[in-house]
Parts: C-alpha cells; sequence; structure tokens
C-alpha cells in the first residue's frame, strides 16, 4: 500500500507542527526546526509504514526542538538574549498566552517537552508518552510538575 | 492554571511549507500549469519530464498524484520553480514561438514498446502528421497499428510527446488523451487543416 503523496502529508500536518514548534523553540527558531523535521519525515517516508502520521511528524519535530534547546544550551546567546525576555512580574491578558508559552520555553526539558506536546501539539496523554519514549504515568507526571511550576512562578 | 493552544499564524506556517517543497530533494516535483487548453498538470524527476497530463481528464490533482506516488514514488512536492523550463517552453509552443521541446524526459512511465511507439512519434515533425500504422512500423511492428493506438493512448507526456500529430489511414482523427477537441486544438496551432 503506497502512502499518499508527501505533498498531502505536509498539507495536512504542517499547520499542526508550526503551532508546536512556535510555542517549543520559539517564533525564530521555529521556521529551521520545520525544515528539518520534514526533511526527516520526507527521508523516511517510503519506508516507513506509519499508522499515525500526526503523532508521528509531531515526534520528529519534538526530537529537532530538543536539538535546537541543546545546541542553544551549549553555545549561549550573548547576555541579554540568553533567557527569554519575561518581565518578572505583569498579569497575563485573557486570550494572550505568549507570555505564558514563554515561561513553558524556559521550564526544565522534560517538563517542556511534556507541556507542549499535550497542550501545543494537542497529542493524548498515551502519545505524549511514546513520543517521550516513557509510560503513561510518567508523561501525566511530568505535565502535572510543569503545570505546578508554571503556577507558582505567577503567582 | 489552563494552557491552551497557542494562536496558529496559518500564513507563516503556508510559507514554511512552500519553503520546504522548494528545497527538498523530492523524487518528484510537480507544478500545476495554466493553458490555453485546460490546467496541465507537469511532473518531472532529476531525470527530466516523466508526466504533463490534463487535470481535468485524469481524476483531478489528488488522483494524477496518487497514480505518480504509486507508479515512481510517494515523495513528491510542490514545487513550481523546479518546473520553470517546462512551463516557458509549453507557453512558446502554445504562442507560436516553438517547434519543438527541448527538454529532458524520463521514460520511467514508459513500457519498452511503448517507449519505441513514442520515440517514433517524437520523430513527427511539426506541422505534419503521420498514422498509426505508419508509427507501428518504425516502431519496428508494422502490424501493431492497434498496440501502438493503445502505447499513444498511454502517452503520459502528450503535447511534449506529439501523439496529437497521428491520425486513423482515413484521415479521420482517431483518439486522444485529453479528448478530441485538444487533439483539434494542437494540430490548429500547428496549421494542420484536417481532412
Amino acid at each position: 500500500m503506497t502512502p499518499p503523496p508527501f505533498q498531502r502529508f505536509l498539507d495536512e500536518q504542517r499547520d499542526d507542527v508550526w503551532r508546536f514548534l512556535v510555542a517549543s523553540v520559539g517564533r525564530d527558531a521555529a521556521d529551521d526546526c520545520f525544515q528539518e523535521t520534514f526533511l526527516a519525515a520526507l527521508r523516511a517516508y517510503p519506508r516507513t509504514r506509519v499508522d499515525n502520521p500526526r503523532a508521528w511528524v509531531l515526534t520528529i519535530a519534538h526530537r529537532k526542538a530538543i536539538d535546537h534547546h541543546r545546541a542553544r544550551a551549549r553555545h549561549p546567546l550573548p547576555v541579554g538574549d540568553a533567557l527569554p525576555d519575561i518581565p518578572a512580574s505583569s498579569p497575563t491578558e485573557p486570550g494572550d498566552d505568549g507570555e505564558l508559552w514563554a515561561r513553558v520555553r524556559a521550564l526544565p526539558a522534560k517538563q517542556r517537552a511534556a507541556l507542549t506536546l499535550r497542550f501545543a501539539a494537542d497529542l493524548s496523554h498515551a502519545e505524549v508518552a511514546r513520543a517521550l519514549g516513557g509510560s503513561e504515568e510518567a508523561a501525566r507526571r511530568l505535565t502535572h510538575e510543569g503545570l505546578k511550576k508554571l503556577r507558582l512562578e505567577m503567582t | 492554571m489552563t494552557l491552551t493552544r497557542p494562536p496558529l499564524d496559518q500564513d507563516a506556517a503556508a510559507r514554511a511549507a512552500a519553503r520546504f517543497a522548494a528545497d527538498a530533494p523530492a523524487d518528484v516535483s510537480y507544478a500545476v500549469l495554466d493553458s490555453p487548453i485546460g490546467t496541465l498538470v507537469a511532473a518531472s524527476t532529476p531525470r527530466g519530464l516523466a508526466r504533463l497530463a490534463y487535470e481535468d481528464d485524469n481524476g483531478g490533482l489528488d488522483a494524477i498524484l496518487e497514480a505518480l506516488a504509486d507508479r515512481l514514488s510517494p515523495r513528491i512536492l510542490e514545487a513550481p520553480a523546479r518546473l520553470d523550463p517546462v512551463r516557458r517552453e509549453l507557453d512558446e509552443y502554445f504562442a507560436g514561438r516553438r517547434e519543438h521541446f527541448d527538454l529532458a524526459l524520463d521514460w520511467a512511465l514508459v513500457a519498452p514498446f511503448g517507449r519505441r511507439v513514442l520515440r517514433a512519434t517524437a520523430a513527427i515533425a511539426f506541422g505534419q502528421v503521420s498514422t498509426y500504422a505508419q508509427v507501428a512500423a518504425r516502431a519496428g511492428s508494422p502490424k501493431g497499428s492497434r498496440a501502438a493506438g493503445n502505447a499513444l493512448g498511454a502517452n503520459p507526456m502528450p503535447i511534449v510527446i506529439p501523439c496529437h500529430r497521428v491520425l486513423r489511414s482515413g484521415g479521420g482523427l482517431g483518439g486522444y488523451t485529453g479528448g478530441l477537441h485538444r487533439k483539434q486544438a494542437l494540430l490548429a496551432i500547428e496549421g494542420v487543416r484536417e481532412t
């Protein structure tokens, strides 16, 4: 059974991948990660049997986001740009999540991954667990811990 | 605390996807082209043009791409710039400024006998016509005019391989992959008066 033309796969998945990457690595780095995500997907495409294309490509995007954060940690930007520019205490406007997602990006890697996969990519706990390579219980715990940390920061 | 999905900038996502498709190492690149005789879908591999399809006569774009995924590779992307030479030569042909196509061709979709028939067809000059029997003879199969007709009907690159220049022995139009009105239109462009 031939998989559908890659262009159709790209058309169907691009919005979810873009939204996940903007949340996970920020708007400026999203494009590079997007290119690398679909390049990896294209290379694997004819050989890989994919039952859940959305979870499959989001898992690839998740790995590219990890690579990005690791590279950034190894080669920090000049002082002043190294941390997300978050006002110390600013009230969040309802409906404007930009600041909240910037705080998510600053969380420890596993919590960040769990929250972005669960709430930006809208994957189920089971799919998040598969993407993270752990149990569903562990994925739920990371999500819970991440939300708790955010809550503490916001108060 | 709830974490709602961040807003989606759909234009930014579309731009990123288009940039990807334009540069990616696809096995098959395609473009949708306008022409005076209807919308065409052109698809090429790194070897050359492999398919030129009348969109409406082949079940639409999706069906054309699915057939290419099946027969060539599913690694297909829309990359209009890669089809620029095809677009340019077709535009020149339809404007009456080109009598011969200089495009590299990929014959992957054509079986060996069909290849001989289509090569014989490609040798028919602009403005000239031939017959199914003559093409079959030149393909080395003098009694195979029906088989030659089938090979011409399966021509994956009409216009560029000018199967519209092959008519019935009595002068009748015969058949055409894109419909007889298109065969007539192409012959009219080339100044052929049907008998």
